[in-house]
């Protein structure tokens, strides 16, 4: 049995709270008056441009309106007037002060996508691990049952992130925050100045009472297989036959099923829906491939760990070669997934799709293409080799720079939408960071305590314990 | 000139595995080993070097992908330029994603062929080439190892093979061919 140790915990506790604090401090910053934010936006380093924009109000102001319109950064309604003879109408003093309320709202927006985004990113590294995890199960996979308790530890995670997840939703559902834009009942009230034709064409899906069923039924069903797999799982231990494993195997087959329909939903509902006016086909798969990479570098890195504090004594070197080989295809999985998604919209231009990589190469840059680097350059470099896969000094390395690269993955999802070029990675990102790190190794490491850190009766056990490649 | 070799037979691949490390142990030369398939691990046991051919592919690679950039350079922006996606900059890193497909194609045509034919022509496989199998069971359900006896005491060499577990042994005077 694996104790938890003081020191992990007092390790996972200072993250909290000092993300706690980071997370409370983004929301007291926030601005709540226009006034605040000409006076940030006057003296920060980041608002430099933004300053110099708004001194030319005229003209500018409006041009920039309608271009926010075009490039669909809808942080408040406010900007959702039709056209340019609309705006022109304003006086400069107007257009000047309706800029600032939008930033405003991007800047509101701020500490609540940074939870978001962090939340999310944790919620899907349990996710993926537990998708791993029943793969190994449906295809009765001989190398990795001894690594199943890991996996489990890392699952773990999942009726907490769900919550958390779950609150966030709620939070916006219930306007705490106007993060989804499309929530907004003003877009879909033909009565309305803001109405707008696209989001209310598809409010027969996007709305939120079925918004909130659909994520609830998912976090249901993700949440029952773990804890139906887990149950069985330990209670194998001590079974005298292999009817627990026969009911696992089942019920992993049937989850892969359920899964694999409902992330791709999941991830319209709660990622792609930030832009409601954009779609892309394969948007589920990216996901799903990002979700894989990050939860099978985590499953290495909590293996890794445990077998240097002594544990897990039998698994060897072609284990972490195993994980290490996923880790890379995975990697070369979604940046394939990546760039088909980007080359067809670059390809054929089309405004209304083209908007979503116009923003992100315009204002997110560096992100942009920095997560490129990280989550595909840099595996391939490092993982390519057969050796060096064996070499754990590697994969850790390589592990947290793909972590840190799928956050920024995310991070590029979510912001453009919400706050648009008022973004920064600072306190509020920074804290929602640590504090759901320190909870995830809390609660993974937590439920590691809870059975043998090795499946003893599983029937491929000893073939995993005897791999070798 | 004439080499003596012994052959040794085998009918199981865990017996041969032994065998192997007990030749070794007595130092003496294996020349080549003849199965009817791959077994597992016995190119540690023999003692023979990792392959260098993942370093090949590599270098293949990277050539097929400098093929590639060079040619689409020279097809779709040199010579003919042509106007990509309506977007006529005629230049070929603002292109480039249209590229990419070909670039990973050739990349991996490049790395896939050559490497076959390198693996090919290190084994000593080329068309209308005899082959070398020495005994035609081998290709069946036996294991060959054929064993240097040119230099040392063949019968101690014969009771140490018989000792493995070998179901034949002969001794072949063989023409230096290589």
């Amino acid at each position: 049995m694996y104790t938890l140790p003081n020191k992990l915990k007092v390790f996972a506790l200072v993250f909290m709270v000092l993300g706690a604090i980071g997370i409370v401090a983004g929301f007291l910053s926030a601005p709540k008056t226009t006034e605040e934010v000409a006076a940030m936006m006057a003296d920060s380093h980041h608002g430099e441009e933004h300053a110099a924009q708004t001194h030319d109000m005229e003209g500018h102001a409006t041009v920039h309106n309608t271009e926010e319109h075009k490039t669909e950064i809808h942080a408040g309604a406010e900007h959702h007037q039709e056209g340019v003879g609309h705006e022109a109408s304003h006086s400069e003093q107007d257009a000047h002060q309706e800029h600032l309320e939008h930033v405003m709202h991007q800047m509101q927006n701020r500490p609540w996508s940074a939870l978001y985004i962090a939340s999310f990113f944790f919620f899907m590294i349990a996710l993926g691990a537990l998708a791993f995890y029943a793969i190994q199960y449906a295809a009765q996979a001989g190398w990795s049952p001894i690594l199943f308790r890991v996996m489990e530890g890392v699952t773990g995670y999942l009726p907490v992130a769900s919550i958390g997840v779950l609150v966030l939703l709620m939070a916006s559902a219930f306007g705490l925050n106007h993060i989804f834009h499309w929530m907004d009942p003003e877009l879909v009230n033909p009565e309305s100045a803001h109405y707008d034709k696209i989001i209310a064409g598809k409010s027969g899906y996007l709305n939120i009472p079925f918004f909130l069923i659909r994520a609830i039924v998912f976090l249901l069903g993700w949440n029952a297989y773990r804890w139906l797999s887990r149950k069985y799982s330990v209670a194998d231990d001590n079974a005298n036959d292999q009817s627990f494993f026969k009911k696992n195997f089942k019920l992993s087959a049937g989850f892969l099923v359920f899964f694999i329909v409902t992330e791709s939903i999941m991830s319209w509902d709660w990622i792609m829906s930030f832009d409601p006016h954009w779609f892309s086909t394969l948007f589920g798969w990216y996901v799903f491939a990002g979700m894989m990479v990050c939860a099978i570098t985590v499953i290495a890195l909590v293996t890794i760990y445990l077998k240097s504090q002594g544990y897990l004594e039998e698994v060897n070197d072609s284990h972490i070669h195993d994980l290490a080989k996923f880790m890379f295809a995975f990697s070369i999985f979604w940046t394939y997934l990546w760039f088909s998604q980007f080359m067809l919209i670059w390809y054929a231009d089309i405004p209304e799709e083209v908007t979503y990589f116009v923003t992100r190469i315009e204002q997110y840059k560096l992100p942009f293409f920095g997560m490129i680097a990280m989550n595909f350059v840099f595996p391939l470099l490092l993982l390519m080799n057969s050796d060096y896969k064996r070499v754990n000094w590697f994969v850790v390395m390589a592990g947290i720079v793909i972590l840190a690269g799928h956050y920024l993955d995310v991070f590029n999802m979510v912001m453009p939408a919400t706050v648009g070029e008022s973004w920064t990675i600072g306190v509020p990102e920074i804290g929602a960071l640590m504090f759901f790190f320190g909870l995830f190794v809390y609660v993974v490491f937590n439920t590691l305590t809870k059975a043998p850190l090795v499946a003893k009766n599983n029937p491929f056990i000893k073939e995993s314990k005897h791999f070798h490649y | 000139m004439a080499s003596k070799v012994i052959h040794a037979l085998y009918n199981d691949d865990d017996i041969l595995m032994n065998a192997v490390k007990t030749v070794r142990a007595e130092h003496y030369h294996i020349e080549e080993i003849y199965t009817p398939f791959p077994v597992h691990g016995l190119d540690k046991a023999m003692g023979l070097e990792g392959t260098r051919i993942a370093i090949t592919s590599f270098m293949y690679g990277v050539l097929g992908l400098t093929v590639a950039v060079l040619m689409m350079n020279f097809i779709m922006i040199e010579d003919w330029p042509q106007d990509i996606g309506g977007k006529p900059s005629f230049s070929y890193l603002e292109n480039m994603p249209a590229f990419v497909p070909i670039m990973f194609e050739m990349t991996v045509f490049f790395a896939a062929h050559l490497m076959v034919i390198t693996f090919y022509m290190r084994s000593k496989l080329w068309p209308f080439k005899k082959a070398e199998n020495p005994d035609p069971r081998t290709t069946d359900d036996h294991f060959l190892m054929a064993i240097d006896a040119g230099h040392g005491d063949v019968d101690a060499m014969m009771k140490v093979l018989e000792s493995t577990g070998a179901v034949e042994l002969n001794i072949v005077e063989q023409e230096q061919a290589h």
